[in-house]
């Protein structure tokens, strides 16, 4: 009876084995490596590529002495905090709130707009993007049908440029998250809240923020985590540059890899980004379990 | 409760099943399969047309054996990359290839190579190849790993349009930097609205900013990158510093784009494209290949460039020695050290690079030819006007120290140039962070003061 108990017991966890094979090969494998990697002088090509050496901490001793480490390090912060976390975030929620106080005709327009953003593969946004801020592009010449100054924005401002593509690409995920969760917010509540005389921000910030922050958490938890791993957005747009001013960490690291053939180097940073990533994940799961009780 | 699992079991059994059926078996008697990698970008076709015609001629002369063409679309970096992760692993590495010259000896000292001596000797048609682009193909230990397809030069390229109109005589040909300066200001005196003389800067245009820019600076000042006979790099040159004021000069004075523009990884396309067509830009350095975007099925089309362009080569600094300097690059093709054919992929190769198929990969690309019998051509030799004066450029060029440190080094030239012409630093600043990061790189053991 015990024995057939634990075999039914390890038969429960049958249908999940696919999916942990799959996320173990494709998942921890590659991370595995990348690990083993930074720890090795393994290059692209050159006498080091087929039988790297082992080299201990040098890789990362070498990115505490890299200027260009601490830049990208800022720039990835700046990157994450001002497109996701404060843009997608925020413009997510206002969009979501004011959408459920809007006409109906109004707020499917708005709605299929930022989702049409979110629709396009990453790599067609961003052309899309390239082509907005490049200097001939669509927002020089608007500007310069009003009369204004055309800056070239990928030159003279290309953190502005990128964080505010991602923005305009990630919105639709934020707003979608925020719209569901307020529609589970039962409009008993505000109306009670409004009835002892509440005002819209007041109700806002007292009784519907409170109530949808689990959702909150795991959209600030999914977007971080996204917007951290942006690659393809930054590379099409400025490349990192001019001078590395827009070269977040998976820049660096594409870059030390692949343009520069230093293998090891490339991981090591890649490692990194790995470990800020897993900061992130666990505090906003501790904020999801607090927000729980 | 045991059917669902019975089934979920059976389920992932079958998946099991199909998997394995996905591996690849071994191959049946008989036939033999060879791979062959190579670039293919929608401007740059002649490699895959070589391909195809050495394909069905050698599937046609080796029966059961088949070629299995594969493309990589992109960039020269980024066909590198890719060419690199498939040479890492022998499961993935091609039998023949394309391979940049430039990354021949990094590749020989990884071990990717077959060393091809002993096939060379049986192949008559290898003496036909000229000596220094043989060279192109030696590694460090004497041994030939790559075929050379074909080379380059650079010169300046300039508008006869853009010059007329600013009253400068023709055919022009400066004879020192200083004469580039003064004609690049005439130019500018008389239409403002024209970038007289531009040069590639910056790490945008990636190698095109040395190979088409920085090299021949830094080559007519006497000075070099790297010192041949110590094998050591070079630091604290004054020709680095002149070179990049020179830079500094042409961009602080307008005489060449904006820095802005400049950085635009795509620049080089507005100079075939948009620039030089219309008559907007007076002269840049340029690869001898620049004929094969111009030319009929060239990606920038203009008939009448063989009256409105011409060419001069590249001054050096003050005049003195050879007078000229022109940097050559150029490809070739290498076969897989690990490959399980190593006579049917020579085979091939030589059939890829017989007399018909170099000469109409030559006059496709528009390349200087490497064989005497394709230089003899006629066919050649009136492939466009300049032909005969960037092949003359061969006996003053030089080639770029190829080690596995190069790809580095090179990066940090196009950061010194792009921190003088945005103003960031200096020259002299620039200079001594170029020595710096060169120290960094290689170890100053193995840097040079010259």
């Amino acid at each position: 009876m015990a024995a057939q108990t634990g075999v039914r017991g390890l038969l429960r966890y049958l249908p999940v084995l696919p999916a942990v094979v799959l996320l173990a090969v494709f998942l921890a494998g590659p991370v595995l490596w990348a690990l083993h990697a930074s720890f090795t002088n393994a290059g692209l090509t050159g006498r080091n590529a087929r039988n790297p050496d082992w080299i201990g901490l040098e890789n990362y001793q070498r990115l505490l002495v890299d200027p260009v480490f601490p830049l990208s390090l800022g720039l990835t912060v700046l990157f994450v905090l001002g497109s996701a976390v404060l843009g997608q975030n925020l413009l997510g929620l206002a969009l979501a709130v004011l959408m459920r106080r809007a006409r109906r005709a109004v707020s499917a327009v708005v709605g299929t707009t930022v989702v049409a953003a979110w629709v396009l593969p990453e790599i067609v946004a961003a052309f899309a993007a390239y082509a907005y801020f490049s200097r001939d592009g669509t927002l020089n010449q608007l500007l310069g049908g009003l009369g204004l100054d055309q800056p070239d924005w990928l030159y003279s401002w290309p953190m502005a440029a990128v964080v505010l593509a991602n923005i305009w690409r990630g919105t639709a995920f934020s707003m979608l998250v925020y719209r569901a969760a307020l529609n589970d917010v039962p409009s008993e509540v505000a109306e009670a809240a409004q009835m002892d005389g509440a005002g819209g921000w007041q109700r806002l910030a007292y009784i519907t923020l409170p109530m949808i922050r689990g959702s909150i958490a795991t959209n600030l938890m999914l977007i971080t985590l996204q917007t951290l791993a942006v690659f393809t957005l930054i590379w099409v747009m400025t490349a990192g540059g001019p001078a590395n001013a827009s070269s977040t960490l998976p820049i660096l690291a594409y870059q030390e890899a692949f343009r520069f053939g230093d293998i090891g180097y490339g991981t090591a940073v890649a490692t990194v980004l790995i470990l800020i990533g897993a900061v992130f994940g666990a505090v906003y799961i501790r904020l999801l379990r607090e927000s729980k009780r | 409760m045991r059917g669902p699992a019975l089934k979920t079991m059976s389920l992932i059994a079958s998946a099991l099943v199909v998997l394995t059926a996905c591996t690849p078996g071994a191959p049946e008697d008989g036939s033999k399969t060879l791979k062959v990698v190579y670039q293919k970008t929608d401007s740059f076709t002649a490699l895959e047309t070589m391909f195809q015609a050495a394909k069905q001629e050698f599937e046609a002369a080796n029966q059961g054996v088949t070629v299995e063409l594969q493309p990589i679309q992109g960039n020269d970096d980024d066909y590198g990359t890719k060419l690199a992760l498939a040479l890492r692993s022998p499961s993935t590495a091609p039998d023949v290839f394309y391979e940049d010259t430039f990354k021949v000896r990094s590749d020989v000292d990884a071990g990717y190579l077959l060393k091809l001596d002993s096939h060379l000797e049986g192949w008559e048609d290898w003496d036909k190849f000229d000596d220094g682009a043989k060279a192109a193909g030696r590694a460090d230990d004497g041994g030939t790993y790559a075929v050379p397809l074909g080379t380059d030069t650079r010169a300046i390229w300039y508008n006869r349009k853009v010059f007329e109109a600013a009253g400068i005589t023709l055919p022009w040909q400066p004879r020192n930097w200083q004469e580039i300066l003064d004609t690049a200001r005439k130019i500018k005196a008389n239409d403002p609205s024209v970038v007289p003389f531009n040069m590639y800067a910056g790490k945008g245009t990636g190698e095109g900013t040395v190979m088409q820019g920085f090299y021949e600076l830094l080559y007519g000042t006497g000075s070099m990158l790297y010192d041949e006979e110590t094998k050591k790099w070079v630091v604290g040159s004054a020709g680095f510093t002149d070179s990049l004021a020179f830079l500094k000069t042409l961009y602080d004075e307008g005489l060449a784009v904006t820095p802005a523009e400049a950085l635009d990884a795509n620049v080089w396309k507005k100079v075939f494209g948009e620039w030089f067509p219309n008559a907007k830009l007076g002269a840049t350095v340029e690869g001898s290949y620049a004929p094969s975007f111009w030319q009929d099925g060239g990606s920038y089309e203009w008939p009448g460039y063989e009256q409105d362009m011409g060419v001069a080569p590249f001054p050096t600094q003050d005049g003195g020695g050879p007078g000229a300097v022109s940097m050559s690059g150029g490809w070739t093709l290498a076969i897989g050290a690990g490959t399980k054919e190593p006579d049917l992929a020579f085979s091939f190769l030589s059939t890829a690079m017989n007399r018909d198929n170099s000469l109409a990969f030559t006059l496709d690309s528009s390349q200087i030819a490497v064989r005497s019998d394709v230089a003899e051509d006629s066919g050649y030799q009136s492939a466009n006007p300049f032909v005969k004066d960037v092949s003359e450029l061969v006996s003053v060029t030089r080639y770029r120290p190829a080690t596995s440190d190069y790809p580095r080094i090179s990066a940090a030239v196009q950061e010194a140039t792009e921190a003088v012409i945005t103003g960031a630093r200096s020259p002299e600043q620039a200079a001594s962070d170029y020595d710096a990061a060169v120290a960094d790189i290689v170890g100053g053991d193995n840097t040079i003061r010259k």
